[in-house]
């Protein structure tokens, strides 16, 4: 199960994580809905790209513009988040959305807790999967934490001072011209 | 000042909400502590030796009356009936239940105020120039800037698990009371020759354990900008900030290892797509918030008031308190007030319940119901008349807030810790104590002059030891003593300096004897008029270093050690370092 597009689903995308004894040159991507790690996909591209259904995932360290040009490629783009403190994935997600131009599926995989919910789904991510310990409908809750923001990010083109009429108080002229 | 709007209140409330969920969860251990860590400390609460601290935001360190008899009321009913006022401009508590925080937090809501972001590693509460709008040299008035910047960086999605905590500082004055050279974004308002308005953007400074003076990233960058601006840096920073080491991972690190010039590139390179976007900040919005900072109705006054010119001439201790914590204001008749939390035998920055309850109502009757915080741990009523200056005097000299010291030896900076902090190495508070009795000579003091002592308990530098004309930091020598070394020459303001360190370090006994010495070395040193700093700039570290070690300090009956006791702690102390948070 995961939490996409704001409701709890099921899913079948299996996210491959290479073990140590594997290299992406040599391992074997099985047959079916498979998220491979992006050196796996950059090793393994000419067998890969005839897949009717690919996903790929990112690392914390690595680098979105690895995918330039090729983000159409995939069903599914997953970033990973080793811990949540890491918080390189929030500009992953940004980078994927608004210089890369993904529109497609952006999910969160990793160590993906309720309380970040609110945040990731702003930066682009639509699908997450929660921690497997965790009870997901649970963490569904997360992304309803705030109803009003005040900066742009993928979800809002708009800063809040853009979007609605802020109240103030009267002044004589203006402050700046 | 700032009033929200009901977007304001919605968010902030909102938030109560949400961290009062994340409590129960935690009470009922469907958080474990290691996940609710993080949540708590974006809501300002720390776990310290005894209880928890909780850390609430002033904003730039503007806080009106009724916010400050609701940190009175906070004071008392949810803590011991007082609070610290920090170096940073807020507020913290440092006997707070976990069970009660959300219902403070609700009540914070009320009159405006969170505990959002004044921890973790995230965007920290933005500080300023504590005498914003009525400073004599001020250019442009930061404020209206900071609580955009506040505004923005609130729960901003991309920037919440930065690699280290950040901190963004602004000035509006010629001289900088901001210290934004030692922060991880320095803002300087200012004018271009054509007369427009933009920003000197620093970036990379800090102090802690690798201090460093931040370097320019941006002469001029027009005030449309800011925000996009700044975006771009905090991008550039959370991608490739460090992550592996905590001790490596400020910004200033960064920008170090990479060079100021391929700093600016990588920042310009991702800023040349959100330039001129919908994130460029309107003159309709910067004028809604700067409408909020115009000035109050003044009264027409003469420039000098003759009932205090001659009350000055009868009362010598009035005569001193005009001289040290009255500065002067822009408009005639008007005087800016520094009450002091520096009374020798009390903690720096400490104030109980009932003097916040009693200087809300001096802002009232006497400064049209604000006050300001000072990084140097002290109040400001900015609007004060002159005629007013007599009865404010008296009156805050009847709760202890009227030591006639701003500026001078006394006026210590001073972190929480060993007392208090977790992080603490040595004890920083009882030592100011020690220092603060032992040169409590007010003749001496003004002899002395203006002069920064600035002590901090550890390697984190609360106390900004680095950029004290004279710095006291506590070291960590792994025999469980408490250790201090000192430092002479920094600075902050417009000559930010770091500190030189002189030597070796010295125990907790020795140290009201080693700043003896380095004044004894002031004072035969000085030129006519010269103050501290300048002295040691002229003649440099190694005077003060060869008296200071020409012969030994008597490490053990130099003071009375039960006389400094832990506050708090039972005897016998040893440094307790737990775990961080």
């Amino acid at each position: 199960m995961i939490i996409k597009n704001k409701a709890v689903v099921s899913d079948d995308w299996i996210v491959l994580r290479l073990s140590e004894n594997e290299t992406p040159e040599s391992v074997t991507v099985p047959a079916g809905k498979i998220i491979v790690p992006l050196k796996v996909w950059q090793a393994q591209r000419a067998k890969l790209q005839s897949r009717a259904e690919l996903g790929v995932w990112l690392a914390s360290n690595e680098r979105p513009e690895e995918l330039k040009g090729e983000v159409d490629k995939f069903n599914v783009i997953a970033v990973d988040f080793p811990k949540f403190a890491d918080g390189r994935g929030y500009s992953i997600a940004y980078n994927l959305r608004a210089r890369l131009g993904y529109v497609g599926e952006l999910r969160a995989i990793g160590d993906v807790l309720r309380d970040q919910l609110f945040y990731m789904q702003r930066v682009g991510f639509d699908a997450f999967a929660p921690r497997p310990d965790k009870n997901i409908h649970d963490a569904l809750k997360g992304l309803t934490d705030f109803s009003e923001t005040y900066q742009t990010s993928s979800d809002q083109k708009l800063p809040l001072f853009r979007r609605v009429k802020r109240d103030g108080i009267a002044t004589v002229g203006s402050v700046h011209e | 000042m700032y009033k929200y709007d009901v977007y304001d209140h919605q968010i902030v409330n909102e938030r109560v909400a949400q961290y009062r969920d994340q409590v129960r969860r935690r009470l009922s251990d469907e958080l474990t502590e290691d996940e609710f860590r993080p949540l708590r400390l974006q809501n300002g609460l720390y776990m310290q030796i005894h209880a928890y601290m909780l850390r609430i935001a002033v904003p730039y360190g503007m806080v009106s009356s009724a916010q400050m008899r609701m940190f009175a009321h906070i004071a008392r009913k949810y803590d011991r009936g007082y609070g610290h006022f920090t170096t940073r401009q807020n507020l913290q508590f440092n006997w707070i239940k976990l069970e009660e925080t959300p219902d403070i937090l609700a009540d914070l809501a009320t009159v405006e105020m969170h505990g959002i972001q004044t921890s973790g590693n995230c965007i920290r509460n933005i500080t300023s120039d504590e005498y914003a709008g009525v400073a004599a040299d001020e250019i442009i008035d930061p404020r209206p800037y900071a609580e955009i910047l506040r505004q923005w960086s609130t729960f901003h999605p991309e920037f919440a698990f930065l690699p280290r905590k950040f901190k963004i500082a602004i000035n509006g004055a010629a001289e900088d009371r901001a210290a934004i050279a030692v922060h991880d974004i320095g803002l300087s308002v200012l004018k271009n020759e054509q007369g427009e308005i933009g920003f000197r953007v620093l970036v990379g400074g800090g102090t802690a354990r690798t201090p460093i003076i931040a370097s320019e990233i941006c002469g001029f960058l027009p005030w449309q900008h800011v925000l996009t601006y700044i975006e771009s840096i905090m991008r550039v920073y959370n991608q490739y900030g460090r992550r592996d080491n905590m001790y490596k991972s400020r910004i200033k690190i960064l920008v170090k290892a990479v060079g100021i010039e391929e700093f600016r590139r990588q920042v310009e390179a991702d800023w040349a797509d959100i330039k001129n976007g919908p994130g460029t900040l309107t003159v309709e919005e910067l004028n809604r918030v700067a409408a909020y900072f115009t000035a109050p109705a003044y009264e027409k006054l003469p420039a000098n008031d003759p009932g205090v010119a001659s009350y000055k001439t009868e009362n010598k201790a009035f005569a001193n308190w005009l001289q040290r914590n009255v500065k002067p204001h822009k408009i005639p008749g008007y005087a800016v007030v520094v009450l002091s939390l520096k009374r020798t035998g009390v903690a720096p920055g400490d104030a109980s319940a009932e003097q916040m309850d009693v200087v809300a109502d001096l802002a009232d009757r006497f400064s049209f119901g604000e006050l300001r915080v000072t990084h140097k741990q002290n109040l400001v009523l900015a609007d004060v008349k002159q005629s007013d200056l007599v009865s404010l005097w008296k009156e805050s000299a009847e709760h202890g807030m009227a030591s006639p010291n701003i500026g001078l030896l006394t006026d210590i900076i001073c972190c929480p810790g060993a007392d208090f902090c977790t992080l603490a190495f040595a004890r920083s508070i009882p030592l100011a104590k020690m220092i603060a009795e032992r040169f409590d000579n007010l003749d001496f003091l003004h002899d002395i002059g203006e002069i920064e002592l600035n002590m901090s308990g550890c390697v984190n530098a609360c106390g900004h030891n680095h950029v004290g004309h004279i710095g006291v930091i506590g070291v960590d020598k792994k025999d469980g003593g408490e250790w201090y070394q000192v430092s002479v020459g920094g600075a902050q303001g417009n000559d930010a300096a770091i500190g030189k360190i002189i030597g070796p370090s010295f125990n907790f006994q020795q140290m009201p004897e080693v700043i003896d010495r380095l004044l004894q070395v002031y004072m035969r040193e000085r030129l006519e008029e010269e103050l501290f700093i300048d002295t040691a700039r002229r003649i440099g570290m190694t005077p003060f270093k060869e008296y200071v070690y020409a012969t030994p300090i008597n490490a053990e009956d130099a003071v009375d050690k039960n006389a400094y006791g832990f506050i708090n702690k039972p005897d016998n102390y040893t440094v307790q370092r737990k775990s961080r948070f």
